[in-house]
């Protein structure tokens, strides 16, 4: 625990991706290989179940620390983060520290499972009056489950690749899937060639790098012509708005990853029959939407059912799926990763062909455009085809792993906007905590404000200081941990779409709101009206 | 009708009717006690000043030509019949508690403090009093600081670490305070202390005013670079990012403040290495400070004023809450629209409280308060 913890901190020490490669090395040349392995877990997004709640975990803190509640909740909204709160609020144990592994601590997390309530309690207690202010961070971390870090899979990934001298990509692949660290050995991991591959794993998806465009700066014909060449290189679908998922049929099972890595056979069992009918080993990758007599339904639709534990009839009915395909990964058992673009598109168009269930597997259909000028003007039309822009895919290029540049772009369309007046501000978490960063906006209807929208980006640094300077000194009242600040600052908002909703009081839900500009220029006076807003829902209703 | 109080919040700062002098004025006034040469507590513009001696050389340095009176902590002062006494307050040198007695009614302004004795400054000193005006910038429990040893340990061996690897090792804290503090706990076996103009600007007064420091060694453009890369450069807050600093490359640089406590606002510095170092006091040091005085009521001037007052009040203190310009050095680091002292230490001769009031005095409810004094309790604190 204490080598884990020390990396922790160490890694939010530097800002230099060198430097934390060379500490990722260092911790896993200094601890066991069971560590590592809990280590690569912690660090790709498998955190330990949950055994204590947060009300629980709260309320056992508090009791220990002897401070009033509100107390509690006002130190949690400065520093951001409950974890981190809890740790600091203990007194300080400078002598005392953690000689157990990570393995240890983990196993020990684990075990609660079989405990009463009261053990769980002393065990807590415990373990915070033994840890330093670090371990217990750490520790907290571990137990509330909202473990992130400052570093990048793609550098863990890269650390262990140089101690083992093994490719990047191909490790990247290997920790992909449903892994415990409790089976899946360190030795497994790196052996130089993989017998008993996990047949559910998922390929690492490639990922688009976006063309960059702002509100006032766009990319001109020319422009495109010099950085991405000949049109006739390249193929173009549309940008589809929903869940990216890769689909698995191997050995006659069915697997369904969404892009979060997370295991989602279940929640699409529309998805089935089709997958049933491919051949064994395919792998298809895609876009999971909701339609409705053959068309794509806003991703509201389809936010519906995310995240629902149980699939009502009436949810399959009302928001059905289906997948858009548009590449294909593996066929016949043969990773095709390294087939060009146009190759595997073939093979995904006859895996279509051969399929008996055209109404739920859908292919992205190809843009026919022979000059960018003539891509640039189709592109206009991504509103109405429920598209969020344009996909540029290289003819000749290979799958690749992540995020690159090169080969796969996202142009997407400009955001729908509207200036809005900033009324209420809270602080926000992580290196915002304490700032004041998370803001609602509201328009005018006749001479009152209705909020419509919250949002915490699209500023810079600086912006943010001169907004937390003034939200500090405009408070108009304070509601726990928001205030109503004076109406005077302008803002204008982007989204990406726009859906009635009963849930809000401005009648509007806004998909995607960030902040695109402050506009000191406008009084607050100048802002848009609800019916602005009403009428881009009009335009955005099909 | 009550006897008028003391000393009372004002839209100019804390005032003295009765002696007719404003403690840590914003404004300008006739008569001003200040409690320490930071910026926001000693701002020109006043006809006449009274400070404690080893403020006298940084006071002279950063507000020009003024008209100033010293004392030493214990000596007392009489105006209009109203006793001023200075009582050291551990924040910096020369920083002092104002000690204010008409009547058998006592009052202590702290201006800022910290209890943890330094080494560099006069320690803080508890003194008695039925009203305490406190600061309280780190007054949330989350604040807890490390003895300083154990800190100044780690400094020194990140920069041996630093000076192995051949990077530079640049430590930033303000210019008065920090940096002495910084220079006297430095382990010169390692290596030379390397100074930005404005921090030896700052330690030529004060030794000007008699303090010994240890020596460093001004960055000047005939400096080697390759020999400063060796030692460590104090350099100001204000030198973060400035192409000054990048001449330095490659560095590690270490953001010495109490905020680093946090580690969101530790990332947002983007610092190497953040250090939990401060001049003001804990959240502890404050509640014992406050304990100690033995008051009958607390003032909480700058800092978390509305969850430390509460909570003081919780605990049985009878505890409000006050509205001041006050609160720049550490809180400056955070607010870059804030004009931090440091911006305004490198123009000392500008009066910044142009800047610094108009967020103030913009408000309707002020207006119509111009000028005139407004009692406690209903004070510039009601309307936040």
């Amino acid at each position: 625990m204490k080598a884990f913890a020390q990396l922790f901190l160490s890694l939010d020490e530097t800002n230099k991706t060198n430097e934390k490669v060379r500490i990722l090395k260092d911790y896993f040349n200094c601890v066991p290989d069971t560590d590592k392995m809990h280590m690569l877990a912690l660090f790709t997004g498998r955190k330990p179940k949950r055994q204590i709640n947060s009300t629980l975990f709260k309320l056992w803190a508090l009791e220990a620390l002897h401070l009033p509640a509100w107390l509690f909740e006002e130190s949690y909204h400065v520093v951001g983060d409950l974890a981190e709160t809890i740790a600091l609020l203990f007194p300080q144990n400078t002598e005392q520290s953690s000689s157990k592994t990570l393995t240890e601590c983990i196993a020990e997390i684990n075990a609660l499972s079989t405990y009463t309530e009261e053990e769980k309690k002393t065990w807590l207690l415990q373990s915070w009056s033994i840890l330093d202010t670090q371990e217990r961070f750490v520790f907290n971390k571990l137990m509330t489950g909202s473990f992130r870090v400052g570093v990048s899979q793609n550098l863990v990934v890269k650390a262990v690749a140089d101690i083992a001298n093994l490719d990047a990509n191909v490790l990247t692949h290997r920790i992909m899937g449903s892994w415990a660290p409790e089976e899946y050995t360190f030795a497994q991991l790196i052996q130089p060639k993989q017998d008993s591959e996990d047949i559910s794993r998922p390929y690492p998806f490639f990922l688009a790098y976006p063309i960059q465009e702002t509100s006032t700066v766009q990319k001109s014909v020319e422009d495109l012509q010099g950085a991405l060449g000949d049109a006739a290189e390249w193929q173009a679908e549309w940008k589809w708005d929903g869940i990216r998922a890769q689909l698995i049929k191997r050995d006659g099972q069915l697997f369904i990853w969404s892009r979060g890595e997370d295991l989602s056979t279940d929640k699409f069992p529309e998805l089935h029959p089709f997958m049933k009918d491919l051949p064994d080993g395919t792998v298809l990758d895609g876009e999971i939407l909701s339609f409705r007599n053959g068309l794509p339904l806003p991703f509201n639709v389809l936010q519906t059912r995310i995240g629902r534990k149980n699939l009502t009839k009436k949810i399959l009915e009302d928001s059905p799926v289906s997948l858009i395909a548009y590449d294909c990964l593996e066929f016949n058992g043969e990773d095709i990763r390294y087939k060009t673009q146009t190759e595997r598109r073939t093979i995904l168009e006859s895996l279509h062909h051969d399929n008996a269930h055209p109404e739920i597997f859908n292919i992205s259909p190809l843009i026919n455009f022979s000059s960018w000028d003539e891509l640039s003007e189709i592109r206009g039309q991504s509103r109405e085809m429920i598209a969020e822009g344009i996909m540029l895919k290289r003819k000749n290029a290979t799958y690749q792993v992540g995020r690159r540049r090169g080969d796969w772009w996202k142009w997407k369309i400009d955001p729908l906007s509207i200036d809005a007046v900033m009324i209420y501000a809270q602080k926000g978490h992580g290196r915002r905590a304490d700032l004041y960063t998370d803001y609602t906006f509201a328009v005018w209807d006749g001479d009152k404000l209705v909020p419509f929208a919250k949002a915490y980006s699209g500023l810079t640094d600086a912006e943010i200081n001169k907004v937390d300077y003034f939200v500090k000194r405009n408070t108009l009242e304070k509601f726990g941990p928001v205030r109503t600040v004076k109406p005077e600052l302008v803002f204008e908002i982007g989204f990406e779409g726009i859906n009635k909703s009963t849930r809000h009081k401005s009648g509007v839900a806004l998909r995607f709101p960030r902040i695109l500009r402050w506009r000191h220029d406008k009084p607050k006076e100048e802002a848009d009206s609800i019916e602005t807003l009403k009428a881009l829902l009009g335009e955005n209703e099909l | 009708m009550p006897r008028k109080p003391l000393l009372e919040f004002t839209d100019k700062g804390i005032y003295c009717a009765k002696g007719k002098f404003y403690i840590d004025p914003w404004k300008p006034v006739d008569d001003a006690v200040i409690t320490h040469a930071h910026a926001d507590h000693a701002y020109v513009g006043h006809k006449h000043y009274l400070a404690h001696r080893l403020s006298r050389e940084v006071m002279y340095y950063r507000l020009g030509e003024i008209n100033l009176q010293t004392v030493e902590y214990g000596e007392t002062v009489i105006k209009n019949g109203v006793e001023i006494t200075l009582f050291p307050a551990g924040h910096v040198i020369g920083s002092a508690q104002i000690r204010v007695v008409s009547q058998g009614e006592i009052w202590v302004v702290s201006g800022d403090y910290k209890t943890e004795d330094d080494g560099v400054c006069a320690p803080f000193e508890p003194v008695k009093c039925h009203h305490f005006i406190s600061e309280c910038t780190f007054g949330m429990p989350v604040y807890q600081w490390k003895p300083q040893a154990q800190l100044f340990a780690d400094m020194n061996n990140w920069w041996q670490h630093n000076v192995e690897n051949n990077l530079a090792t640049v430590v930033v804290g303000y210019s008065l305070g920090k940096a002495q503090r910084i220079i006297q706990n430095l382990d010169l076996s390692i290596g030379t202390i390397y100074t930005h103009g404005v921090i030896e600007n700052t330690n030529e007064a004060l030794r000007r005013n008699g303090v010994i420091l240890n020596p460093t060694t001004r960055i000047t453009v005939d400096s080697i670079k390759e020999e400063v890369r060796k030692g460590i450069i104090i350099a100001p807050p204000s030198a973060v990012g400035s192409p000054w600093m990048r001449k330095f490359q490659p560095y590690s640089f270490g953001y010495c403040s109490g905020w680093m406590a946090i580690r969101g606002a530790k990332r947002r510095r983007a610092a190497d290495r953040g250090f939990v170092l401060s001049d003001h006091a804990d959240w502890s040091g404050l509640i014992s400070a406050i304990d100690a005085t033995g008051c009958e009521s607390v003032y909480l001037t700058h800092g978390y004023t509305a969850s430390f007052t509460r909570y003081l009040n919780d605990i049985g203190f009878d505890a409000h809450e006050v509205h001041t310009l006050y609160g720049g050095e550490e809180e400056g680091i955070e607010a870059s629209s804030q004009p931090s002292s440091e911006e305004k230490e490198q123009d000392p001769k500008v009066s910044p409280t142009g800047v610094d009031l108009e967020g103030a005095s913009s408000r309707d409810d002020l207006s119509e308060a111009n000028n005139k004094a407004l009692s406690l309790g209903e004070g510039l604190g009601g309307i936040l």
